[in-house]
């Protein structure tokens, strides 16, 4: 049973993390800064809970205000680039968080132990659902709280107006702009709740795993992230689901057997699909 | 309502628009008319902001609004339609219409969370209006991308309608309509004049063009060639020899 608990709280840790992608790429951004904005939100929640004592529910507010702070910032500048330049820019924000977090060291002493990240070796005991004493079983049924939680917010917001305007920017930015939509508001405000939502993904995965370091969030991450939401497609949030359980599911599962080989098949699938759909995501035309 | 002073764009060497100097006062129906790659349509883009000019000045109702985003601009009360047409297919017609409803009154008039998280109760009338009077109603649910040619001229003149535009600019809208769907568009356009919309036209149908405009401006290699009546600019020489003669050759 507790292989498939945690099997269900992978899931649900993989589902915000692409509907934090999903909600950018409907605005036609492909980014790979999203493990970035985890990585905030699981070293946030995580110092929170074991430096300052807080209970995980606020910690995890903090981490979704820190990851959408932080996605913000990367907003702006991402305005400027398109297609396979973002792709590269984002990815290369992404880089520097993971770096950043792997020369990072702040420990304190907690009860005679030195606890806190500690540059390369990680961040170890984030040890709040352990010594709360929550099972496997709790620990999954309140993660998936916040994952139903975000699947419904990104519902509504595909049911509301700025839904369709987050689309029709997705599709053709120089039409969109001639409606009297402003690119930048509307672009950057999808960046930042993705963000909130790969921020509170992050907290989540740093108290379940109990240990995260650098590596937790690098590129492969990055790539899953944006690879749910393009396999799943746009329809609506459910795809970005069905996807998650079929790659952590079955694929990371089934192909175990591949070793490192396996990541290279993700990195094809991506390059697939962008080239089936190059309209959608890459830019399309480009005269007005 | 829209004057152009000393307006240029280069591309590069190409100079695709060249020192154009217009006026067209309000209430007009002003052409304007060229052959290929004479700068009508760069002009346009320049005008809404999707270009931004080499040199020269924009006033729209007395002000420059060179400096203005196009989204500002559209917002200010020009709106336009694209000569290939550019509509947000994979929405439905009432969402591509939905999108549009950025003009001030409609942002003045619902409140911030109305207006992007709520329903799509409070722009029911106004979307009903435009899609009747596109002859669209019928078709509300359908995915743009999926109407017929003509249906999607009509849905994209509807959705520049949608921002209550003051000075509306159509880039060739009759480009591939048959005859009976020149003379609805003529009706439409005839129609939206009397309601204080000034038009700017960008066409090569001369029946449409001659039959509507008040005023025509000619264009030739980004050049302002002529302006006058149409009577006048059928008469012209210079005209006939760039455009109309250079059209039956
Ligand atoms: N984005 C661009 N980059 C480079 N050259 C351009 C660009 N847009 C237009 N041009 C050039 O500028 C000139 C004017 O083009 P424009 O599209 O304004 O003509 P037009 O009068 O609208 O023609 P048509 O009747 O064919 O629509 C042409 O020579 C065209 O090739
Ligand atoms: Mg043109």
């Amino acid at each position: 049973m507790d292989f498939y608990f945690s099997l269900a709280q992978l899931i649900g840790v993989h589902t915000l993390l692409g509907l934090s992608a999903y909600i950018v790429l409907l605005t036609g951004q492909v980014s790979l800064a999203q493990a970035g904005f985890f990585a905030v939100g699981a070293y946030t929640a995580g110092m929170l809970t074991v430096l300052a004592g807080w209970h995980l529910v606020p910690a995890l507010g903090a981490s979704a205000l820190s990851g959408a702070a932080v996605a913000c910032a990367v907003g702006f500048p991402a305005l400027r680039v398109k297609g396979l330049m973002l792709v590269i820019a984002t990815l290369a924000f992404g880089e520097g968080v993971r770096l950043f977090f792997f020369n990072f060291d702040y420990q304190v002493a907690v009860d005679g132990i030195r606890l806190g990240p500690l540059g390369g070796e990680g961040f170890r005991q984030i040890r709040f659902f352990p010594e709360n004493g929550w099972g496997t079983g709790e620990v999954m049924l309140f993660m998936w709280v916040f994952v139903i939680a975000a699947m419904a917010l990104l519902w509504w917001f595909d049911r509301s107006r700025y839904g369709s305007v987050l689309r029709a920017v997705g599709e053709d930015e120089l039409a969109a702009q001639s409606v009297g939509i402003n690119l930048t508001a509307v672009k950057v405000s999808a960046m930042t709740v993705g963000g909130a939502i790969a921020g509170v993904g992050g907290g989540l995965y740093a108290h379940y795993t109990t240990h995260i370091e650098h590596s937790s969030f690098n590129i492969l991450v990055a790539t899953f992230a944006i690879a749910y939401p393009i396999l799943g497609g746009l329809r609506n949030v459910f795809g970005t689901l069905l996807a998650v359980i079929f790659v952590q599911g079955f694929l990371v599962e089934g192909l175990r057997f591949m070793g490192d080989w396996r990541n290279l098949l993700f990195g094809a699938l991506i390059v697939l699909a962008m080239n089936l759909r190059p309209s959608g995501f890459l830019g399309g035309r480009r005269r007005a | 309502m829209l004057e152009l002073k000393a307006l240029s764009r280069h591309f590069g060497g190409v100079r695709a628009v060249d020192g154009i100097d217009l006026a067209v006062a309000g209430g007009q129906i002003f052409g304007l008319i060229g052959p290929n790659g004479s700068g009508k349509s760069t002009t346009v883009n320049v005008i809404t902001g999707l270009l931004p000019p080499t040199s020269g000045t924009i006033l729209f109702r007395g002000e420059d609004i060179g400096a203005l985003p196009t989204h500002l601009r559209l917002r200010a009360g020009i709106a336009r339609t694209f000569q290939n047409i550019r509509l947000f297919g994979q929405l439905s017609v009432w969402q591509n219409l939905w999108v549009a409803q950025n003009s001030a009154e409609d942002r003045a008039r619902q409140g911030f969370f109305a207006r992007w998280l709520g329903g799509q109760g409070g722009v029911r009338e106004e979307i009903a209006r435009l899609l009747e009077f596109s002859g669209l109603a019928h078709k509300q649910d359908e995915l743009a991308a999926n109407l017929a040619f003509g249906e999607q001229r009509r849905l994209e003149l509807a959705r520049a309608l949608a921002a209550r535009p003051k000075l509306l600019l159509l880039d060739e809208p009759a480009a591939g309509m048959n005859s009976e769907e020149i003379a609805q568009l003529r009706d439409r356009i005839l129609k939206l004049r009397d309601t204080g919309i000034t038009i700017v036209l960008v066409e090569h149908v001369m029946e449409l063009v001659m039959g509507v405009t008040d005023r025509i401006a000619v264009l030739n290699f980004g050049q302002k060639i002529a302006e006058g009546t149409p009577a006048e600019i059928q008469a012209h020489p210079a005209v006939r020899k760039a455009y109309l003669g250079g059209e039956a050759a």
